[in-house]
């Protein structure tokens, strides 16, 4: 939702990023306030799940130039675990399988790790459970999924569960869901937008990372964002996605090269 | 490769120096026993790294320590031991430097024998003349030869015919004095469809240098199912050399699972010989850092039809630790239909830590399924770098998932109080050294 008087939460201005010397990210420009839901679209290969990534920290990607900030503060210079204290979550496209380590010990661990950072009260195993329990419901999931191991031998829907599961319990002021949707039935969908939707309020924002519409359809954007080569080439609102679904990405691209043209 | 002086003779005649003093058996064969291991012992050499299943394990340190055989007082309360104890092991044999401890050893199973050897020998003479040394071979094993020739006692499992054992059977060796060999000896006999867990635990009271020659031998007649779980935590600056064999009748079950902590230098040695429909898996890890070696050799031999094996054998190597592993697989003529699956996966956690891994697969027949693999690495850093998105320190993520990669194979552990500790030991070492 869009309110008046929102505070911004992301601004990220001509960020630059390559990967083992190959830039990706080309002059990204971004802005998030709080309440708003934003859909990044594009083809595989355009740099969404990229730019998710640079936005987490992860350790493979250089910046090269640009800025991010996150609640005014300067984000790349923040280790990842800093981020996440800080208020940023980044849901997977393939979250990580870690056999050995019990799912409920590790969701306990984040979770008070996280508290501790925010100068909040740690629960101990009893009050865990039962806090977490709570959440599980949101996303109906079974019991005994806490007893596993950190995502091994869960299934697609299972583990992107697992994912908002964790953003339910950190509660980021801001979520990226990459490709969240993807590998996902149709209950399995329905249920973990029913999760986000439960989640987003005004002080917080969420950006989906997504080549299809599908997931639109349960979790409404207020933005929707083309990304092209590495940018964004064109933004608007819900209906925009509902016309590349329809017409494709090409069209976006032309209407860019052109204006592009017409401006040179 | 280093190069390794020729070792004199002279050392392993200081080995055998305390041999006379062994007291002769009332049982001749026992006595015979002895004296063809000495023999054997007198042809051979300790081996060096140009012998080839000792090329990556150098013993000339071992050959610089002048070890005594170990002295037969025991002067242990069961407080100093405590802690060692296993809860679920209401079974439990004592070895003080190799000799037996009976006041420090409780029994209370009824169904199954559970003793010392000396004890066993006349009621069961021709049961233990059968088997004892027939499993693990003395020939070229200059080891285990040495441990023959001073075998006088042992730890001795026997289960009769269809019993379940009630609970696990905890052999407990514990090494109290320094510079000197001492020589564990256990056999463990499953009749028919018999059915036990035996904890064979290595320990130490003290931190000097000393020299363990073990020898264990299975013995599973059909339908027999044993759970052998070994655990060698040694002192830092202990040399443990063990050699296991397990023969295996039609449809047993052998499950091993060892854990290789401790010692500066380690070998283990373990061999299984599947019959028809037998079914093994021989499950391993070790965890070493600083100058530490350890080194597992296996050798699974499928000699029958329709028999199953798997092996999944864990290193983590921290520091400038070494770490060996060499695992045949043997599928001899007309085991047809064997089932074979190997799997070597060691953590290099420093520059300097080191692996040396050689899968070795010797296949005589076509009709099989075997499949074997090494992979040697760091830890995946999308690993590390989801752990700290999820707010994890560096450092702690790094300690979560070496504790993961090793509690892979703790959790095949079927006791849970043991799997617990060892569980907590292992996570109290990754947070140390990371």
């Amino acid at each position: 939702m869009i309110y008046p008087d929102s505070k911004t939460i992301l601004e990220v201005r001509n960020l630059c990023a390559s990967v083992e010397g190959t830039p990706i990210l080309k002059n990204m420009n971004f802005t998030v306030k709080s309440g708003e839901v934003h859909a990044i679209m594009g083809l595989n290969g355009s740099g969404k799940s990229t730019f998710s990534k640079v936005l987490a920290g992860h350790p493979d990607y250089e910046i090269t130039s640009g800025i991010v900030l996150f609640e005014g503060k300067n984000l790349l210079e923040m280790e990842p675990e800093e981020r996440a204290r800080t208020g940023l979550f980044l849901a997977f496209q393939y979250p990580i399988e870690i056999p050995g380590v019990g799912n409920s010990q590790f969701l306990r661990l984040m979770y008070n790790t996280v508290q501790t950072h925010r100068g909040k009260e740690e629960l101990d195993p009893l009050e865990f459970d039962d806090f977490v329990r709570d959440k599980m419901k949101l996303l109906e999931m079974r019991e005994d999924f806490l007893d596993r191991s950190v995502n091994a031998g869960f299934s697609g829907g299972e583990k992107k569960r697992n994912e908002i599961l964790q953003m339910a319990l950190l509660e980021p002021s801001l979520a990226i869901l990459d490709e969240t949707d993807s590998g996902l039935d149709i209950d399995a969908l329905r249920i973990v937008a029913q999760g986000v939707n439960q989640l987003a309020n005004k002080d917080n924002a969420i950006i989906m990372v997504t080549h299809y519409q599908r997931l639109l359809n349960y979790i409404v954007p207020d933005f929707v964002h083309v990304m092209v080569d590495g940018r964004i080439i064109k933004s608007g609102g819900k209906e925009l996605a509902l016309e590349l679904e329809s017409r494709g990405y090409n069209w976006v691209s032309d209407e860019y090269k052109a204006a592009s043209r017409v401006a040179a | 490769m280093s190069v390794v002086a020729q070792p004199s003779s002279g050392y392993l005649q200081s080995l055998l120096a305390g041999q006379p003093k062994v007291a002769a058996s009332k049982q001749a064969w026992l006595n015979k026993l002895r004296s063809s291991a000495v023999e054997t012992v007198s042809e051979l050499t300790i081996p060096t790294t140009r012998d080839e299943e000792w090329r990556f394990t150098d013993l000339s340190m071992l050959t610089k320590v002048s070890l005594q055989p170990a002295h037969g007082e025991i002067n242990l309360s069961a407080s100093e031991i405590k802690r060692f104890y296993i809860k679920e092991a209401s079974n439990r044999l004592v070895f003080v430097d190799g000799v037996y401890a009976p006041a420090l050893s409780t029994v209370v199973a009824k169904e199954i024998i559970v003793s010392n050897l000396a004890s066993e020998l006349a009621k069961n003479s021709t049961l233990l003349q059968q088997h004892l040394a027939q499993q693990s071979k003395i020939e070229g094993n200059v080891f285990a030869a040495l441990n023959t020739a001073y075998l006088r006692d042992a730890a001795l499992i026997l289960l009769p015919r269809d019993t379940q054992a009630k609970a696990p059977v905890h052999l407990l060796f514990i090494a109290t004095q320094k510079e000197v060999v001492s020589y564990p000896r256990t056999l463990v006999l499953a009749d028919n469809g018999s059915e036990a867990t035996v904890i064979e635990d290595y320990v130490s009271l003290q931190d000097e240098a000393y020299f363990t020659n073990a020898v264990t031998e299975f013995v599973l007649a059909d339908n027999a199912r044993l759970h052998h779980v070994r655990i060698q935590r040694e002192g830092g600056k202990a040399f443990h050399i063990a050699n296991c064999a397990a023969t295996l009748s039609r449809y047993s079950n052998y499950q091993s699972v060892s854990i290789a902590l401790g010692a500066r230098i380690s070998r283990y040695n373990l061999n299984v010989k599947l019959a028809e429909g037998a079914e093994c898996s021989a499950d391993g890890l070790a965890m070493i850092s600083a100058r530490q070696l350890a080194d597992t050799h296996t050798c699974i031999d499928h000699a029958q039809p329709n028999a199953i094996s798997r092996q999944l054998h864990k290193c983590v190597v921290d520091g400038g630790a070494h770490a060996v592993f060499n695992g045949k697989i043997m599928v001899r003529h007309g085991a047809h239909h064997t089932d074979s699956q190997q799997s070597n996966r060691t953590l290099l956690l420093s520059d300097k830590a080191h692996v040396d891994t050689k899968p070795q697969l010797e296949i005589f027949n076509d009709d099989v399924k075997c499949t074997h693999g090494a992979t040697i690495g760091q830890l995946d850093h999308d690993e590390v770098f989801y752990l700290q998105s999820r707010g994890v320190p560096h450092a702690q993520a790094l300690n979560m998932l070496t504790y993961a990669f090793a509690a892979e194979i703790i959790e095949r552990i079927p006791v849970p109080s043991l799997k617990h500790s060892l569980e907590q030991n292992v996570l109290e070492q990754t947070s140390t050294q990371l």
